[in-house]
């Protein structure tokens, strides 16, 4: 693994530029069926974040498909608290908050538990968004004590 | 199937012995996510597949972190020989610890033969109620939407704290991390940032 961002090697990063939007889409259906089938926005997300995370080893942090998104990562992550706190809020409309305020369909679609739907996709942003956000800390510091400096292992 | 179950459960220990035992680092890391595959085995087994898929991925990328931190140390030997009072005294504890366990175990119920009582009604509410056959999406999102919420504002404040002491040590360094930098690295007890 080369140092300073460069990433690996082009076949990864053309396999990883492929492979990415299948992680993506996989982690989007994980969560959104999740009231359905097994899964949910909590692991729709770690998907998600483990995409990026591949992403930032292959190309090095400095290019790729993953650049925009680490210069949003902060802002992305607070968006998902918000837009649970959001569709949880909208209850209210109906009476208490959390209260499931939308429509149910029949069936088992997407439209048999809209509410949860929400809920679920509010948490995949959270959670993929602040997973990858760890992840970049980790990595800073990492940088960071790598750093030539007196006094410190490099732990 | 039970014994496909000890089996599993043997072969957890053995793992974790084994990379509490190991003086390389990176292979440590390994043997833990080694463990933690096999972990999700179980719980596909013991039929709780939505445990199983969020410890796939979680080890996925618990792993991937630990091992990009760890490949730089990786050549070197933690910790020290243990001594024999050591590995003697701790060996005792555990069969002390798993003597007191099995005479718990001994008064449980059967395996798998009883659910508490308000396991059967999120049983029998959970679809009628909410619209979700995955129970546990249910429990999560609706019964119990208020744990969630607290559990999202918990995720919220440890990123955010981990975001602001980045930026703050870091300087001129978060370039990839949480946006630019906007302000100077020293705003806080007058402290010297590393950089600066």
């Amino acid at each position: 693994m080369r140092e300073d961002g460069d990433g690996l090697s082009v076949i990864v990063q053309v396999v990883t530029r492929w492979i990415l939007v299948l992680i993506v889409v996989y982690g989007l259906a994980v969560a959104s069926f999740g009231h359905l089938t097994p899964g949910g926005g909590f692991a729709g997300g770690v998907v998600i974040a483990c995409g990026f995370v591949l992403a930032t080893l292959a190309f090095g942090g400095r290019s790729g498909p993953a650049r925009a998104f680490h210069r949003r990562v902060a802002q992305l992550e607070a968006a998902g608290a918000l837009a649970f706190l959001g569709v949880a809020a909208l209850g209210w409309t109906l009476g208490h908050f959390m209260q499931a305020w939308m429509p149910r369909g029949s069936g088992l679609t997407l439209a048999s538990a809209p509410f949860l739907v929400l809920l679920n996709l509010a948490i995949l942003l959270k959670v993929g968004a602040g997973l990858f956000a760890g992840f970049m800390v980790l990595v800073l510091f990492d940088r960071l004590t790598d750093a030539p400096r007196e006094g410190e292992g490099g732990a | 199937m039970d014994t496909i179950l000890v089996g599993f459960a043997v072969f957890l220990l053995l793992g974790s012995a084994a990379a509490l035992a190991m003086r390389n680092l990176l292979s440590a890391v390994i043997t833990v996510g080694l463990v933690g595959m096999g972990l999700s085995i179980l719980f596909l087994l013991l039929g709780a597949p939505d445990i199983a898929i969020t410890q796939v991925v979680v080890e996925v990328i618990v792993v991937t972190v630990m091992i990009r931190v760890t490949t730089r140390t990786a050549d070197e030997e933690r910790g020290r020989p243990r001594s024999l009072v050591a590995v003697v005294a701790g060996v005792g504890a555990v069969l002390v610890l798993v003597g007191a366990a099995l005479a718990a175990f001994a008064s449980l119920p059967a395996f798998g033969a009883s659910r508490a009582v308000p396991a059967d009604w999120y049983l029998a509410h959970a679809e009628p109620a909410t619209g979700a056959t995955n129970v546990v999406t249910a429990i999560l999102l609706d019964f119990r939407g208020y744990d969630t919420l607290g559990e999202v504002t918990v995720i919220l404040a440890a990123i955010a704290g981990a975001l602001v002491i980045a930026r703050h040590i870091a300087g001129d360094g978060t370039r990839d991390a949480g946006g630019e930098p906007d302000r100077a690295p020293q705003t806080r007890n007058g402290e010297e940032a590393p950089h600066a």
